[in-house]
């Protein structure tokens, strides 16, 4: 019974990942840009978090919501003054610019909330769990679980049902063309990154509610979200949250054999994945 | 009345002269055919009209407007549609999607406004029963269709097309030229680049001939197709 409790414990936390992973996925989908500091983005989400719960006395939960329409301007004004200068022919720059952005985050968030680590405040919701059949399940790893599940339905339909979402897609088919016709790919840019930083807030927020966070986590949170795109394969929603739920529950059997081999079994899964697909399991026909 | 106006328009890329001193007008609802030899500066030509590039000297204007120094988005959405050489289509959208991005972004409408329009142009270009396939999986006449179909949606008044002709069979072709004709029946004004010479000459009412970017024929197209000054050129014919 053991093992199936820690099975659904994994893919609970999946879930998790999958919210790390989506922001990342997204960006990289519209405008090939991979974001070094996704991470550490994060980290500081959770932070904002964090400070709007001290000062105003807010729950978590509505400080997040606070917190998602500054986290977008923030995210519209980085893509639209900075991160579209370095988008190009050359893959180099945005990497190393997002590199830089990485470090120098750290740095601030070190140097702003010095080292110690923090937590959101846990609240009788946070620790409640409920009995289903022999397992017990939290009730937050449940509404992590949940909102990935939403995140990705909602993008699908932004991406597929809307507006908004067509100039996306077309875009990311061809900037130049997309132009001819009157979009601005700056903006539509601006706009994937703005939402992008929405969905890192949500992430931010279960991060701080299941687990201590300090300025240092991030880049360790990047290469999670990094191994669920790639095991989904580039590009495909779905397939990132599956990534997720791979490494998830390959962690938490690693953990259960020992507690030393938590992270080492992810990452093993991960080169298990690509050994036999190196494509990821749902690749894009062309790429 | 003339609809685009080039006067004494020049374009050089470093040492290369283009565009030589290129004046001629285009009267609404015409339609004008352009041919030359390869390297002449037709596509270019295009681009200076389209605002992909700019010119260095001499003026433009369409409608009585001068839009020597607008953007192409901004030609775009005061009605110069244009087709490419080789179609370039969002390979990932459906074809009806390709026609709602042109039509919403094109003519800054919503999607409700623009909707019985897009199906209306499907009908039209013979693009119907493939709205819902995504543009990467068209063929060739399917493709050129859809150059032509998204330009439509941008409700040009000046639709450019570029060599839309090449690499069809005649039967495709002709059916093509059916579809041109239907939209310039329509009283879109129409210039067209092609060396497809007798589906260009089936469609247009006006003939010029571009060689070294310099202009050296334009009126009827039976006369300037006999003129010894196009055939020697042109056609590499010794008269």
């Amino acid at each position: 019974m053991i093992w199936v409790d820690t099975v659904i414990q994994g893919i609970l936390l999946g879930g998790l990942y999958a919210l790390f992973a989506s922001g990342l996925s997204l960006v990289f989908g519209i405008m090939r840009l991979v974001n070094l500091a996704h991470g550490d983005l994060i980290v500081m989400g959770a932070y904002l978090i964090l400070v709007l719960v001290t000062i105003l006395g807010l729950s978590p939960f509505l400080a997040a919501l606070i917190a998602m329409p500054v986290m977008f301007c923030l995210g519209w004004v980085l893509q639209k003054f900075l991160l579209n200068r370095t988008l190009g022919d050359d893959i180099l720059p945005p990497l190393l610019v997002t590199f830089g952005l990485s470090i120098a985050l750290q740095n601030a968030l070190l140097e702003t909330f010095s080292a110690d680590s923090q937590r959101l405040p846990t609240s009788a919701l946070t620790t409640a769990s409920v009995q289903a059949g022999p397992v017990s399940l939290g009730v937050m790893p449940l509404l992590t679980f949940g909102s990935a599940i939403l995140v990705i339905v909602a993008l699908n339909q932004l991406f597929y049902r809307t507006e908004l979402g067509r100039a996306f897609r077309a875009t990311s088919d061809d900037p130049t063309t997309a132009s001819l016709m009157g979009i601005k790919p700056a903006n539509i840019f601006a706009t994937a990154t703005g939402i992008a930083f929405v969905i890192v807030t949500i992430a931010a927020l279960y991060l701080g509610l299941r687990a201590n966070f300090d300025p240092n986590i991030g880049p360790a949170r990047l290469i999670y979200a990094f191994q669920a795109v790639i095991i989904g394969g580039l590009g495909s929603l779905w397939g990132t949250l599956l990534g997720g739920v791979i490494i998830g529950v390959a962690q938490t059997l690693g953990a259960a054999i020992n507690p030393e081999w938590q992270i080492l079994a992810g990452h093993f899964a991960f080169l298990l994945v690509l050994l036999v697909r190196p494509r990821g399991l749902f690749p894009r026909a062309n790429d | 009345m003339s609809i685009l106006s080039l006067k004494s328009v020049s374009k050089s890329f470093g040492a290369l002269t283009v565009t030589d001193d290129a004046s001629f007008d285009v009267l609404q609802g015409q339609a004008l055919g352009i041919i030359g030899p390869n390297g002449a500066g037709k596509s270019t030509l295009f681009n200076l009209i389209t605002g992909n590039v700019r010119a260095d000297g001499g003026s433009i204007h369409f409608e009585g407007r001068d839009v020597t120094r607008a953007s192409a988005m901004e030609r775009c959405l005061i009605g110069i549609g244009r087709s490419f050489q080789i179609p370039q289509p969002f390979e990932k959208l459906t074809v009806y999607e390709n026609l709602l991005v042109a039509a919403t972004h094109g003519r800054n409408l919503s999607e409700a406004i623009v909707r019985d329009d897009c199906a209306d142009i499907l009908e039209r270009t013979e693009l119907i029963r493939r709205a819902n396939v995504p543009a990467g999986r068209l063929s060739l006449l399917e493709r050129k269709r859809l150059e032509l179909a998204r330009a439509m949606a941008t409700q040009p008044k000046l639709l450019l097309l570029d060599e839309i002709a090449g690499g069809l069979t005649e039967g495709e072709c002709q059916a093509l030229i059916r579809t041109i004709k239907d939209i310039h029946a329509r009283g879109v004004t129409i210039i067209w680049i092609e060396h497809v010479l007798h589906a260009l000459t089936s469609v247009v009412e006006r003939l010029l001939v571009l060689d070294f970017g310099k202009v050296i024929g334009l009126g009827d197209p039976e006369e300037i197709m006999a003129s010894r000054e196009v055939q020697e050129i042109y056609l590499g014919i010794e008269v």
